[in-house]
């Protein structure tokens, strides 16, 4: 790729959704970049940026920034959060919202793995926790993401990055050369295509929110609006969850860490964000 | 220093898991089926064992149950590394007392991710 194309797909994906793509990255671009000319129908990479500079059509940008946003995840991803969030967060807020639902967000979903080791904890402790409603959401800013999400069909692979045996035999069935998450456990969730760093007025209010290794992909100026997104979804006794190396910096008045728990915060109460 | 049994009678297989194993501190003992594993194990029983299913003479489930059934034979972590995938197999596993099980093929970061979930790591 030349070097000038490599800055055009940066700008692109740093206007759009303040995703931070590093041009000297060769491998990485040329490797995302590919499947998207070849889907596409154009015989090169060049010859899809080259429409891109000709036509400025919209759809085509989006698929390119998408296919640049496109992250590895796994099943219960460093552990740690989930634990806390089933020994603590969930039984404080089951017994806060008392038969009220409990809204939980995974924002950046990627291919799911996230909301339903969620949707598993849920269903785990559904005994100890009686008269417990749980709304679940997912979000990606990738269409296509979202469609294998949806699909919660997963590779032999997939399925075994992270997600304990018995929940396997629990939770999901063969399919082919494919495992799939159950039906039920599928319904739980709702899906829905949104980019973190546009306007989230709309996007509601939720008791948890799990946003994990999306700030650390961003450019610095488009952290501080992600934060903000955050802090007026978060509902003011919730919890929010970022990736262990990830930190709510200079909008830490917002949100309150959790002692000894990194990347962990309950929102702060006091904090009010400009509406 | 932790022990692990790897059972399996691919000798491909015994040092591909000897490698991965031993970069995260285990000391590895072989068999090449099930009864040889069974020996090791009434002359002292390791921590942890990688047992394959399907392997001449004996079996890595008739194993198990037998290991079940011996002196100690409840403390060693039994995890399956089996081409095996059926979900029914899997099932008759864990009921036999397998803590854990991995599907062939695998990598190195399955095989240090299930000896984890399992409290070894």
């Amino acid at each position: 790729m030349k070097s000038e194309d490599r800055e055009l797909v940066a700008q692109l994906c740093a206007a759009r959704a303040g995703i931070r793509v590093d041009v000297e990255k060769v491998y990485l671009l040329e490797s995302r970049l590919g499947p998207v000319a070849r889907r596409e129908g154009f015989g090169s990479i060049d010859d899809l940026l080259q429409a891109l500079r000709a036509r400025r059509e919209d759809r085509l940008a989006w698929t390119i920034v998408e296919a640049m946003a496109h992250a590895e995840t796994s099943f219960f991803r460093d552990r740690e959060p989930f634990t806390l969030f089933r020994d603590e967060v969930l039984p404080t807020l089951a017994k806060r919202r008392d038969g009220q639902p409990v809204r939980l967000w995974s924002a950046a979903c990627a291919s799911g793995q996230e909301v339903y080791s969620l949707a598993m904890i849920i269903e785990d402790e559904r005994a100890r926790l009686p008269g417990l409603k749980v709304e679940l959401f997912g979000s990606d800013l990738s269409e296509r993401q979202l469609e294998k999400a949806q699909s919660g069909l997963y590779t032999q692979f997939e399925v075994q990055r992270g997600l304990p045996i018995r929940h396997l035999v629990r939770y999901f069935e063969q399919a082919d050369e494919m495992w799939g998450i159950s039906p039920r456990l599928r319904q739980m969730v709702r899906w829905r295509r949104i980019n973190l760093v546009a306007d989230l007025s709309t996007a509601g209010r939720f008791d948890v929110i799990f946003c994990r290794y999306v700030l650390s992909a961003l450019i610095e100026p488009m952290r501080m609006r992600l934060l903000e997104n955050l802090a007026r979804a978060l509902s003011p006794e919730g919890y929010l969850f970022l990736g262990s190396n990830e930190t709510a910096g200079s909008l830490g008045e917002a949100f309150q860490p959790l002692e000894g728990r990194p990347g962990i915060y309950a929102r702060n109460p006091d904090f009010r964000v400009a509406a | 220093m932790k022990t692990c049994l790897v059972v399996d009678d691919s000798r491909v297989i015994r040092k591909v898991a000897r490698r991965v194993l031993e970069d995260i501190g285990f000391y590895i003992a072989e068999a090449s089926d099930g009864l040889e594993a069974l020996a090791w194990c009434r002359t002292e029983m390791p921590d942890a064992v990688l047992l394959d299913w399907n392997m001449p003479v004996m079996t890595g489930l008739e194993f198990l149950k037998q290991l079940r059934e011996e002196p100690g034979g409840d403390a060693p972590r039994v995890v399956f590394c089996t081409v095996e995938n059926d979900v029914e197999r899997i099932r008759e596993a864990l009921a036999s007392g397998a803590d854990e099980y991995i599907m062939k093929p695998f990598d190195g970061d399955i095989l240090v991710a299930k000896f984890a979930e399992v409290g070894l790591v």
